[in-house]
């Protein structure tokens, strides 16, 4: 199997994948497929189905038909997805969220080291020594003690990527980064998400700025009517 | 001008005496007291009551008994009608000293107490106090010597209650009050209890109804029934000790106990005696009571027994807290996470528990069940009040975990956390802060209503209180101890929960 570019083989592939809401169409027929160390931007108007696209990914939504394909896992629509693949699924995508909902309860390290100690059995000490890299890494290591209400939207942002990373998924989803961020962020962000990119991690961000996707994106698919366009940068 | 404004001052003067009468109706049958009144309100309490006052069996409308007698005979020759007023036994004589009604009559004691702070009546009645015991320990235990360390029940507030607080320190019996005189007997033969010591009129007549226990032939004490009345009605108590004489000369009286099976030839000997001018013999005789001794020196002497019924408020407050908050988790969680039937049968749990009377249920778990499981009174309590404060507590914990945000749930299962991890991780703790303040306000809610389990035969505060009260026939000093002693154990409480939402609240607002 091959991604878009003929070369890597896809980390992510939809096909056919259909969801609707009573009598409304979120997600028609879908296909495409993203390949391994893309950066890949799914742009489009609020409501086009990028969230619900990110979200049907991740395992969070449910859809009637088709499949999705996660590396070798596979979803099926209209099917519960069993218990083992959805724990393998979880292993392999991490994501980041509009709102980021990080733990407000707890530190901003223990956000970060929460799921590898409990969900993946990481010594805990050495999860920290993790999650204090991950943060060193993003710019945030000096805020490690605080609690997300005292952080700012940048640097909740850059928290909640380096929970996502704590679990190091292949798959790193971002539902619109950019909403909150000023000019000078989102080219910061832009800069993280190249990086992030690559090698063995692929990302695929939802925005519908489309300055921020042209620029930032190896490849933008569009979004809309519940369909996913091709388009060539 | 002048005598416009002395018509306004006399009009004004007749509306605030319209307004006093009906406000105050003490102040209205004063005012009225140039026609005597046409009814005699007297005071009894018909739970559990033959042969003093009862419900009639086959007319539960009706009242019978010796004391329904003894007053339509007072009323009958005061030239008044007799109306009965229901008061519970231990709050009669703070009934009739608000004015609730104007003689109490049902098996009340003549005691020293008594006599200072009331207008008692001649004594009607001879009492002893007599010692019962299950059938299989008559022979061991004949007397409170034997009971050492033994658990002896009695009605809280009488004679036979003091008799046993002295036992307690002399022979190391453990008392236990009771509300009422019927209870006493059954948990003697149903083992609670080892023995009673009440009068032989109420031993009997129990022992009629309940086979398993002995009334031991030796008397303890000796006392006497009276009438109570206010001691401003101390007029009307004479007219009536006038009744009650002419009634012991002309055998009315005799007539009436005879009647009711309860004549013995003490009450012959009382009645020489007393139409003979000479003093009825007796533990009333006794300056062992409350009243004998100043108002300082009787507190003094109760404030350590306040405490430590203070102390038995807040241990099993706590304890039925920490239970009620696990059990409430539980309910919660089943109710948020459970399947359909364990959703419903928790709601039906939860349902039943907040919509019966706590009261209610402390019988039932207490009395109703004990044919099945005879469980100890502050087990009984105990479980009671966590039962109840469980559904409430349960409620506050599942409003809490369902106003926790999805996204906070999502990420955390998205991470990989299971929905265990989830609730004891994320879901739990962040509920738990917004259950803090509602959970504190049943905690302090939990520590007033642990006063209810003294049906239950436990002696906390308001217990202890309710007997310091009537032991010295005013609520004044004892009500104000009780009162800071409450306030005590729920003001650092309050302040205690104060302290951590604002701690919380500064870590996640």
């Amino acid at each position: 199997m091959e991604g878009s570019d003929g070369l890597n083989p896809p980390v992510l592939r939809f096909s056919e994948v259909c969801l609707s809401r009573g009598a409304r169409a979120i997600l028609a027929r879908v296909t495409f497929a993203v390949a391994r160390g893309e950066l890949v931007a799914l742009m489009g108007p609020s409501g086009a189905g990028k969230t619900t696209l990110l979200r049907v990914t991740a395992g969070l939504e449910a859809f009637q038909s088709g499949t999705v394909q996660v590396e070798e896992l596979e979803l099926r629509g209209g099917i519960d997805c069993e218990r083992k693949t959805l724990r393998a699924l979880r292993r392999k995508v991490g994501m980041v969220f509009q709102f980021h909902h990080l733990f407000e309860h707890l530190t901003v390290l223990k956000n970060v080291w929460l799921a590898p100690v409990h969900a993946w059995g990481v010594a805990p000490r050495e999860a920290q020594r993790r999650a204090r890299e991950l943060l060193a890494m993003l710019g945030v290591e000096h805020r490690a003690n605080a609690l997300p209400r005292e952080l700012s939207g940048g640097e909740a942002q850059r928290v909640a990527i380096a929970r996502a990373l704590a679990v190091d998924p292949p798959l790193l989803l971002l539902d619109e980064p950019t909403a909150a961020l000023d000019p000078d962020r989102r080219a910061e962000l832009r800069d993280l998400l190249r990086s992030l990119s690559g090698n063995d991690r692929t990302v695929v961000t939802a925005t519908h700025d489309e300055e921020f996707a042209q620029s930032c994106a190896t490849r933008v698919l569009r979004v809309s009517g519940g369909k996913v366009f091709e388009n060539a940068l | 001008m002048t005598v416009r404004r002395r018509q306004f001052s006399t009009l004004v003067g007749l509306g605030l005496f319209c307004v006093a009468v009906y406000a105050f109706p003490e102040a209205k049958s004063r005012a009225a007291s140039f026609e005597p009144p046409l009814e005699l309100r007297w005071a009894g309490d018909p739970e559990g009551g033959a042969p003093f006052v009862e419900a009639n069996p086959a007319n539960p409308e009706e009242l019978v008994g010796f004391d329904v007698e003894i007053a339509e005979l007072i009323a009958r020759r005061l030239g008044r009608k007799a109306t009965f007023i229901n008061i519970s036994f231990t709050s009669i004589d703070q009934s009739i000293e608000r004015g609730d009604a104007d003689i109490g009559l049902s098996g009340i004691e003549d005691t020293p107490a008594r006599r200072a702070a009331m207008a008692t009546t001649i004594p009607y009645y001879e009492f002893r106090e007599v010692l019962s015991v299950r059938d299989a320990d008559a022979p061991r235990f004949r007397t409170l010597a034997d009971l050492r360390g033994r658990r002896v029940g009695t009605l809280g507030g009488t004679i036979a209650y003091e008799i046993l607080l002295r036992a307690e320190r002399e022979h190391g019996i453990q008392v236990v009050a009771y509300d009422d005189d019927v209870h006493p007997y059954s948990d003697l033969v149903m083992g609670r209890l080892d023995a009673v010591l009440l009068d032989n009129v109420l031993a009997e007549r129990r022992r009629r109804a309940l086979p398993g226990f002995t009334i031991q032939p030796d008397t303890v004490a000796v006392g006497h029934y009276v009438g109570v009345l206010a001691a401003r009605n101390a007029p009307l108590r004479d007219a009536i000790d006038e009744i009650l004489r002419a009634a012991m000369r002309d055998g009315t009286l005799e007539r009436i106990f005879r009647k009711w099976e309860v004549w013995n030839e003490d009450q012959a000997a009382l009645y020489a005696r007393i139409l003979a001018g000479e003093p009825a013999r007796g533990a009333a005789e006794k300056p062992a009571s409350a009243a004998a001794l100043s108002r300082w020196e009787t507190t003094r002497r109760y404030l350590p027994s306040l405490v430590r019924a203070s102390g038995v408020t807040i241990v099993l407050s706590c304890l039925s807290m920490a239970l009620a908050v696990a059990l409430g988790i539980l309910i919660a969680s089943g109710r948020v996470y459970g399947g359909k039937l364990l959703r419903a049968a928790l709601t039906a749990y939860v349902e039943i528990m907040r919509g019966t009377p706590i009261l209610l249920q402390l019988f039932v778990l207490y009395y109703g069940i004990a044919a099945v499981i005879l469980l100890p009174a502050f087990a009984a309590a105990l479980l009671g009040l966590a039962l109840n404060y469980a559904a409430y507590e349960s409620e506050i914990y599942r409003s809490s975990l369902e106003a926790v945000p999805a996204g906070q749930l999502e990420a955390a299962r998205l991470l990989g956390l299971g929905e265990f991890q989830v609730l004891t991780l994320v879901r739990g703790p962040q509920a738990f802060r917004l259950a803090l303040a509602p959970m504190t306000n049943d905690f302090i809610a939990l520590l007033k209503d642990s006063s209810l389990v003294s049906v239950l035969t436990v002696f906390e505060l308001t217990k202890q209180t309710q007997i310091f009260a009537t032991n010295t026939g005013s609520w004044v000093i004892p009500g104000l101890l009780c009162a800071l002693l409450y306030l005590g154990m729920s003001l650092p409480l309050a302040a205690l929960a104060r302290w951590l939402e604002k701690r919380w609240k500064a870590a996640t607002a």
